[in-house]
């Protein structure tokens, strides 16, 4: 594909979610009375808050070619650390801390099997995913423990700036960062450059060992940092806090038109999608739609997310290509086509 | 010596043999910890909890074979258990239509799958992410909350769980074994022996290689997914009968346990590479892990899952670092190996030359 073209089917793609975005809201606004209120506006991202949160450093993770499948149970294991610390007499404060740097440490863990074993971000995270809950049921066992002191539970709950929440406030703040770093700056044309060709990358001199670590480590460390803030809101940890979130997260990102092969999406994609996902979930939860069927509406999203696309390019594809052998497909060599683009 | 050990072994048989004394030397040490460990009681309770991710896991090996992987799984295997356990409760059956219909909702279940994937382009862990999410739904939806009893099963199914087809001094081989048993043998001869087995691992090593050189990698792939269904959904009708109170959350959390047992089992999750023998020595490990750690005073019974994570951990590691090593080294032997033997050649075709 030639790279006018990619740029216009992304500028497609946003405005294909921005009307989307318009459509639910419309729809939604007049099936309900109050849903275009700041505080239901509010309530609705608040209620969702720590997976738009992951959902960003997510964007970073799927462009740069790779997946994070730990971050659910990761989000678990830092509210478990805080939950049991805070249960065993520590300061509040270090208990968050420290939940801080488990997920920091167990990101660079991740980063590092990536980046320097070689093994493959799937299985890694996997692995990830499995153990980190497991960890958290070491922590918490089958007990529910809550208690926090009130400063750690009205920051999760309470406003600071009229009905905004200290987590969307930092939502916002990070959404602007990461949308810095991914499109205006150095950093972030590596992640395109690693995630388009990781090979390629390596020869061009892009550090792309270091690149990828930096990369888990953020992606655990958010995620720590997403599990805290959950707790908080919720005031009480189990050692099943955030079950299932990845399904939401992979879904999010990938709906705001970022390519699980790595190398193509934007920012503003994925916060369109956060709007439209959470937008969809509050009209089903407003409908009276249980949660488990919103779980399997989001799920049928994630597979349309990438199928719709793919029927599209290959419908495009038979439109422009004369009709060849339909018994043959060439495998995608993609230098060849650049060049001839 | 390594080059004299590399010539009669390869690679991954050395895997396989290492797994083999892991999981021999974790059995002696919980043999050493727990009384009566190798009593009949036990062993039974074993083999019995084996036949269930074992089934899975041998459909599942096939997609992860073809560098897919099919979390829904343990969707599957409940919808499957209570969607025959109701229809047991309602029709008199004979077990085969009952172990059919299991199998054939199954079937259902992975066709959609492997349309999705080898058809639709949608990459298998997004695809089978979402499927879980649905099938699991789909079985909240149809169940409006109520449970499968036992009292709702006939009463040929009350003794199903305990069927022995032999007995030698108390040791069991239990109907649900020989299930797995059969379902492991006939995958591992289709992988060695039909084109189709070979097939799969044609795919997985290479996707583009595969379809260039005319292998009809979509419909392949697509019937791994279906298979895989299948044996899920068999490992449903397994599940039904050995536990026969289905709720909801039946099964859940199983396609970890299945996914885990291929992957340390030495199936790379990068397709192409694997065998059912490895598929076996994952799920023995595995499970003799979790029960033992459960009767294992020394540990509460919550470290299961964090275990779990490790040892998928330390299997992939190994993969990536010393098997690679290994097969370079094999490599280098045979390539030492078949210069030696051309160098003697050349030297005697001389020899020939000057008389």
């Amino acid at each position: 594909m030639r790279a006018t073209d990619w740029k216009r089917y992304l500028r497609r793609w946003e405005f294909l979610l921005f009307v989307c975005l318009v459509v639910v809201v419309i729809y939604n606004s007049v099936n309900v009375s109050n849903f275009l209120t700041a505080q239901n506006q509010v309530n609705l991202l608040q209620l969702s808050i720590e997976k738009a949160i992951v959902a960003l450093i997510m964007t970073f993770v799927i462009i740069c070619g790779e997946i994070d499948l730990s971050v659910a149970s990761m989000m678990g294991l830092s509210a478990s650390v805080v939950a049991r610390l805070h249960e065993s007499g520590w300061n509040m404060a270090l208990a968050v801390l420290a939940a801080l740097a488990v997920g920091l440490g167990f990101g660079v863990l991740n980063g590092f099997f990536v980046a320097k074993v070689g093994i493959n971000s799937l299985a890694v995270t996997l692995a990830g995913y499995i153990g980190f809950r497991g960890l958290a049921e070491v922590f918490i066992e089958d007990n529910s423990i809550g208690d926090f002191p009130s400063w750690f539970t009205k920051m999760g709950q309470d406003g600071i700036i009229g009905p905004i929440t200290f987590s969307i406030l930092l939502f916002v703040i990070m959404a602007v960062v990461a949308t810095v770093i991914l499109h205006f700056s150095g950093f972030g044309r590596q992640i395109y450059a690693i995630g388009s060709n990781a090979r390629v990358a390596v020869f061009s001199g892009v550090p792309v060992a270091r690149t990828r670590i930096i990369i888990f480590a953020a992606s655990g460390l958010i995620s720590a940092l997403a599990g805290v803030l959950y707790a908080a809101r919720l005031g009480a940890v189990r050692a099943s806090t955030a079950q299932g979130f990845e399904l939401d997260i992979i879904t999010i990102v990938l709906l705001g038109g970022v390519s699980i092969f790595g190398g193509i999406g934007s920012m503003v994609g994925v916060l369109l999608s956060i709007l439209l996902v959470l937008n969809i979930r509050n009209g089903m939860t407003i409908a009276g739609i249980t949660g488990n069927t919103q779980t399997g509406v989001i799920g049928l999203l994630l597979i349309f997310s990438v199928l719709i696309p793919n029927l599209a390019a290959r419908a495009q594809g038979r439109l422009l290509r004369p009709p060849v052998d339909p018994q043959f497909q060439a495998p995608r060599v993609e230098t060849t086509a650049q060049n001839a683009g | 010596m390594t080059d004299r050990l590399l010539r009669h072994i390869r690679p991954e048989q050395f895997r396989e043999l290492i797994l083999l004394l892991i999981t021999i030397g974790v059995m002696l040490f919980f043999w050493t910890q727990i009384p009566n460990y190798f009593d009949p009681r036990s062993i039974n309770r074993l083999t019995v909890g084996l036949a269930i991710p074992l089934v899975v896991a041998v459909g599942q090996m096939l997609v992860v074979l073809t560098r897919n992987i099919d979390l829904s799984v343990s969707s599957t295997v409940g919808l499957s258990a209570y969607a025959v356990g109701t229809f047991l409760g309602r029709h008199e059956t004979s077990p085969w239509v009952a172990a059919l219909l299991a199998i054939a909702i199954g079937v259902g279940l992975g066709a959609i799958n492997g349309l999705l994937v080898a058809y639709g382009g949608v990459p298998a862990i997004i695809t089978t992410l979402g499927t879980l999410a649905l099938y699991r739904v789909l079985l909240v939806e149809i169940s409006n909350a109520k449970t499968v009893t036992t009292n709702d099963l006939p009463e040929w199914m009350g003794g199903l769980p305990s069927k022995s087809l032999l007995t030698v001094k108390d040791y069991d081989l239990r109907l649900m074994a020989a299930v797995a048993l059969i379902a492991l043998i006939g995958g591992h001869l289709v992988l060695r022996f039909l084109p189709y087995g070979r097939r799969l691992y044609a795919i997985g090593s290479n996707p583009d290689a595969a379809k260039v050189a005319g292998i009809p990698a979509q419909r392949d792939v697509f019937l791994a997914f279906v298979i895989c269904g299948g044996l899920a959904g068999l490992g449903g009708f397994l599940y039904l009968i050995r536990f026969g109170n289905i709720t909801v959350t039946a099964a859940q959390g199983l396609e970890l346990q299945v996914v885990a047992a291929v992957v340390v089992g030495g199936v790379s999750i990068l397709g192409g590479q694997g065998s059912m023998f490895g598929v076996l020595l994952g799920v023995v490990l595995i499970e003799v892990m979790q029960q033992s750690l459960l009767r294992w005073s020394g540990l509460s019974e919550f470290v299961k899952d964090a275990i779990l994570g490790l040892l998928i951990l330390i299997a992939i590691t190994v993969d990536a670092v010393l098997l690679v090593r290994l097969r370079e080294a094999w490599v280098n032997t045979r390539r030492r190996d078949r210069a030696k033997t051309r160098l003697s050649l050349a030297t005697e075709g001389a020899a020939d030359a000057g008389d």
